[in-house]
């Protein structure tokens, strides 16, 4: 295994030469970050090479007004909001799930079938699942709504804030950040969407787009690749991951989510409305779709004053050069949303020291 | 930090960073004495027939049943590991109920008979107790206090003041089990698994390392888990700690589980392990000492103690060859896992 790290870590010394400035490379994907933080991959590479946390946390992009949305929802009589443990803490502008966590009102749940079969428990209640997440738990959510239309649970319905990765990408590099000089691409979402997904990336933006899992090794060997790439000037895509992420991805989980889903423009935390970026279900199953059954009107949050997750997510500014940071800001008492989750950027960041 | 919204929160008691914070600002500036502020696991107290240690701890589990023990069990053995660790043989130990109104007499019986039945297979005695009840919604059903007092072992002498560049440090066996068992269990997660917890009293195999000789200190590394005790080390003797990844010893389970639900094994709570930190020339041998006795078959020398430097610093070096540093967990991880 060594001699293969110093392969790539010959690999980007080569860049750092070739390039003459500091390579930005940017991970979207929460499981990634923790494992180069976990894994000291930070202190691995020449110095030239920074590492950048983007969008890849889903519970981070999830927008302030969503969360009130919840909230309003865990508010009512005669509900159960059933919700993935991360969300919990995520503040909106009206506060957080916390405070009624704990009460009949709101349930931990592993997976949206959970929360159905908490539907299926409780028929007095109107069981609302919290679906969030990107193309990893869409098809998920997508399954558990059509297993309540086909077996007619009344008292289920779903939250949608689903997101998808790639459109965030570009709108960073479009709008937010052109200093980014790659992507480490995600290895959960590409073994849905495929790799293939990443090729509006290259061809628009020109940035290499590199698919991992999340060995050490991988992720290692995936920053080399990338590097090889920039030496050579020829941007493409391709994953490391072979075992698990193919061109076209996993067709079935992709067909479940078209048959619920249509792709709608949205909000996302930090970076403003992003069209053709989130999953809204289908007319087919309005009467599963928590905003149409209740009447929920969607409003983008409100910035929370001095939290700047925003720019951490495009990699505009590294979490602790956030005022908050470390002050205000702490795993206890997490202002924004990359401090809350654990595979947030500033949770990471905190955890381990920043190295 | 303690008073970052001017209430206790769970993480007080988390063993991490603020539960820290609260004793410092709290606790010792109200009640300190040389013998306290000491924070050991047990008091070293000097008596004219020779010195005893004593210790106590409150006991919030929940939930009260798990894999590989209960509430009870726990009562008895965490507070016989405290005496342990401090270099004394557990003699007598007391107990404490507070019992919320509404407990089934059943459950009541139940975790009686496991304390029973612990103490009586490590031969130690129940000596004197107390009963109390409150108001349903008072209490979660039960909360138990054990106070213990031990006899220290002749010419044994522990501390962090004894510690010394370049010694070794070891655990006694996997890391994590308790904790992951425990969080499987909670109530809202449905998590399928074969955790389960080490919940057990060490005083046979630390009898055994202490008449071998080499160690310096001993702690048993419950809430906060060994980052925390490691980072009690590196702060206290002000020296850096490094670790190796590769030598850590952890039930893939317990690391599948700890993935899963995104928590760090080297902050998660063991309940039947220590760490000691032994002599550089002695290492080997305290190792073998473990490895022969069935409550310490896995144990590993993990890293060592560094130099004197200004940050003193617990470093881990990973499998892949990287460097990261392991923080004093800040409280949250787990509340009410012992």
């Amino acid at each position: 295994m060594l001699e293969r790290v110093k392969k790539a870590q010959k690999m980007m010394l080569a860049a750092c030469d070739k390039l003459g400035r500091v390579i930005n490379i940017m991970e979207v994907c929460g499981t990634h970050t923790v494992s180069i933080f976990r894994n000291g991959i930070r202190s691995m590479l020449p110095g030239g090479i920074k590492l950048l946390s983007g969008p890849g946390c889903p519970v981070c992009v999830t927008d302030q007004g969503y969360i009130d949305n919840v909230l309003q929802l865990a508010g009512r009589d005669d509900f159960i909001i059933a919700t993935y443990g991360d969300m919990i803490r995520v503040p909106g502008n009206g506060g957080s799930l916390e405070s009624c966590n704990g009460s009949e009102n709101v349930r931990v749940v592993l997976s949206s079938e959970d929360a159905l079969v908490l539907a299926k428990e409780n028929p007095g209640k109107e069981v609302v699942f919290v679906a969030v997440g990107f193309e990893t738990t869409a098809p998920a959510s997508a399954v558990a709504v059509k297993e309540a239309y086909e077996q007619g649970v009344g008292n289920f319905s779903i939250l949608s804030g689903h997101k998808l990765a790639v459109p965030a990408m570009g709108v960073i590099l479009s709008a937010k950040n052109d200093k980014i000089d790659a992507f480490l691409c995600p290895g959960h979402v590409s073994a849905i969407t495929g790799y293939g997904a990443f090729d509006t990336i290259v061809e628009e933006f020109g940035r290499p787009c590199v698919v991992a899992g999340f060995e050490a090794l991988q992720i290692v060997e995936a920053l080399a690749e990338i590097c090889r790439q920039l030496i050579e000037g020829k941007p493409a895509v391709k994953s490391m991951y072979a075992a698990v992420v193919t061109e076209k991805g996993n067709v079935i989980a992709q067909k479940v989510m078209a048959e619920c889903f249509d792709v709608a423009d949205g909000w996302w935390r930090g970076l403003g409305n992003i069209a053709k970026s989130t999953l809204k279900l289908k007319g087919k199953y309005s009467r599963f779709d928590a905003f149409k059954k209740f009447n929920i009107e969607e409003i983008p949050g409100k910035d929370i004053t001095g939290c700047q997750c925003g720019q951490v997510l495009c990699g505009l500014i590294e979490p602790n050069e956030c005022a908050l940071f470390g002050r205000s800001c702490r795993p206890e008492t997490p202002v924004g949303p990359c401090m809350v989750s654990s595979e947030g950027a500033c949770s990471a960041w905190y955890k381990y020291g920043g190295k | 930090m303690v008073d970052t919204n001017d209430k206790i929160m769970l993480a007080h008691g988390g063993g991490g960073q603020l539960s820290s914070d609260l004793i410092k600002k709290y606790v010792l500036p109200n009640l300190g004495n040389d013998t306290l502020n000491q924070l050991g696991d047990s008091a070293v107290l000097e008596l004219d027939s020779g010195s005893i240690c004593f210790t106590t701890d409150g006991y919030v589990v929940k939930p009260l049943f798990f894999n590989g023990g209960d509430i009870g069990k726990l009562a008895v053995c965490g507070t016989m590991n405290d005496l342990a660790v401090a270099g004394a043989r557990p003699v007598a130990l007391s107990l404490s109920l507070i019992i919320e109104t509404g407990l089934e007499l059943a459950i009541l019986e139940k975790i009686l008979k496991s304390i029973g039945e612990t103490a009586k297979q490590n031969n130690i005695d129940i000596v004197t107790g107390d009963t109390k009840t409150v108001e349903a919604g008072s209490a979660d059903k039960i909360f138990i206090t054990t106070a213990g007092v031990g006899e220290r072992v002749g010419g044994v002498e522990l501390g962090l003041n004894k510690i010394a560049s370049g010694d070794k440090i070891i655990v006694s066996g996997t890391l994590g089990d308790h904790g992951m068992t425990i969080i499987s269990k909670r109530k809202g997660i449905s998590f399928e698994s074969e955790l389960k917890s080490d919940c057990a009293s060490l005083w046979p195999l630390i009898e055994q390392l202490l008449v071998g000789g080499g160690v310096r200190f001993m702690r048993d590394a419950t809430r906060g888990g060994v980052a925390a005790t490691l980072n009690e080390i590196a702060s206290s003797t002000g020296m850096d700690i490094e670790i190796c990844e590769d030598k850590l010893p952890i039930n893939p389970a317990v690391q599948v589980a700890a993935d899963m639900l995104g928590f760090d094994v080297l902050n998660i709570a063991n309940e039947g392990k220590f760490i000691a930190v032994v002599s550089h020339g002695c290492a080997e041998r305290c190792l073998e000492i473990c490895k022969n006795h069935p409550l310490g078959q896995e144990a590993a020398i993990i890293g060592e103690v560094g130099e004197v430097s200004k940050s003193a610093l617990v470093e881990l070096v990973t499998k892949i060859g990287g460097r990261r540093v392991v923080q004093l967990p800040y409280g949250r991880e787990l509340p009410r896992i012992c």
